[in-house]
């Protein structure tokens, strides 16, 4: 699971108000390399939740990212911060951990990368 | 160059998990019939709901190839034997799609709403008594409940959730699921349709419909006159029409009202 997905889900348990951001937990992360598309960047950034993106790519271990989210002029010219922003978003993988709903401390299971967002019968 | 699609030989399998059919070729030759558009559309974020084998997400994927590098694609499934199927089909044809586990999008919803601007949709279609939808295993992947209609209702509440402003929604429909009907609908949340793909065998027939916002319905659906909400006439007959050229449900409706009695 990349962080762009981590970004994009919450918690989905019945009466969960603050189901975002999800907490990661690492078991394992992996990296794998795909070609940089500053196009899919500057497309998606501003739908990304900075705050959260940051926290998810420190506990996966890279803390080359800017804490405050930068201008998106940025995006224009900095190619060093579009390397970085791409490396953080789609190139590291959550493959073993779980993600925890923040309100209420449930675990959603992520196994060979892929995250169990089914719910039980009393969480729907 | 001819563009490429997934190969079946490559497709992994399982018990519990639907093999690429009819269906499912229906579906890619609409995208494979439609790729053109889909290239100069341009989406960022692409999505498959009910991914099955992978079949569909990727062929959608490598249609869409280097010219596409600005996408990045989500897929889910209920059956968690699906995604590990999907996972395989996918890296036997080295590409990446996100996969989760999930009902339709649950958990996607919040985050993902209006960012979507490609769904596609190969639903449980099959009509079937209520109690057998969503059941584990392989009876999840067909049984639709009444009209066929129980996960595609759930399905499109979700899409009209997800897809973007200039989202592009290509779904597979029974003649049984009433397609028409779905349509006018659609149309009521300001989606105008075609049908991109239309195949019939003896005993069903499959459409592939295209769903797409058109902002003069949606500037229609806000003067609050409670019947302008139905499409400028037009419009609809161009939809119905689509239909009724497909004569073969409706003469056969008339056949049986005339043969009935
Ligand atoms: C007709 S099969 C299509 C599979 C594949 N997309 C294809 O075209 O070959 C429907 C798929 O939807 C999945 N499905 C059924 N109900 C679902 C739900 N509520 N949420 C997500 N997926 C669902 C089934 O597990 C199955 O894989």
């Amino acid at each position: 699971m990349r962080m762009l997905t981590h970004n994009m889900l919450s918690s989905n348990i019945k009466g969960v108000t603050n189901g975002f951001p999800l907490r990661i937990e690492v078991e394992k992360v992996v990296e794998k390399q795909v070609e940089i598309n500053h196009d899919f960047l500057r497309n998606i950034f501003p739908k990304i939740d900075w705050k959260a993106f940051f926290d998810a790519s420190r506990v996966m271990g890279y803390a080359e990212l800017p804490e405050e989210a930068p201008e998106p002029s940025v995006l224009e010219s900095d190619l060093e911060f579009l390397r970085k922003f791409h490396h953080a978003l789609l190139e590291l993988h959550l493959e073993e951990g779980a993600l925890v709903c923040p309100e209420t401390g449930r675990k959603f299971p992520v196994n060979k990368g892929i995250p169990n967002m089914l719910l039980h019968e009393d969480e729907v | 160059m001819s563009s490429r699609i997934a190969q079946i030989r490559l497709v992994s399998s399982h018990p519990e998990v639907y093999e690429p059919c009819d269906d499912s070729f229906a579906l890619v030759d609409a995208l494979l019939a439609d790729r053109k558009n889909l290239l100069e559309h341009k989406p960022t974020l692409c999505m498959e709901v009910g991914c099955g084998s992978g079949y569909v997400i990727t062929s959608l994927m490598l249609m869409l190839g280097e010219e596409a590098n600005g996408a990045q694609f989500i897929a889910t499934d209920i059956n968690h034997h699906a995604i590990r199927v999907t996972q395989e089909t996918m890296e036997a044809h080295r590409v990446h799609a996100e996969l989760i586990n999930t009902d339709i999008a649950s958990g996607l919803e919040n985050r993902l709403a209006g960012l979507v601007d490609l769904l596609v949709v190969n639903p449980p279609y099959v009509p079937t008594p209520e109690d057998e939808v969503g059941r584990e295993g392989i009876a999840s992947a067909w049984a639709g409940g009444e009209n066929g209609r129980s996960v595609i209702d759930r399905i499109l509440l979700v899409a009209l959730k997800l897809l973007s402003k200039r989202g592009w929604l290509y779904m597979v429909t029974l003649t049984a699921n009433n397609p028409s009907q779905i349509c006018r609908q659609m149309r009521k949340k300001g989606y105008d349709s075609r049908i991109i793909v239309q195949r019939s065998t003896e005993e069903e027939s499959l459409h592939i419909i295209k769903f797409w916002k058109d902002f003069d319905i949606e500037v229609d659906a806000k003067d609050v006159v409670p019947n302008s909400n139905a499409a400028p006439a037009g419009v609809v007959d161009s939809v119905l029409s689509q239909f009724q050229r497909l004569s073969f449900w409706r003469s056969s409706d008339v056949n049986s009202s005339r043969s009935g009695k």
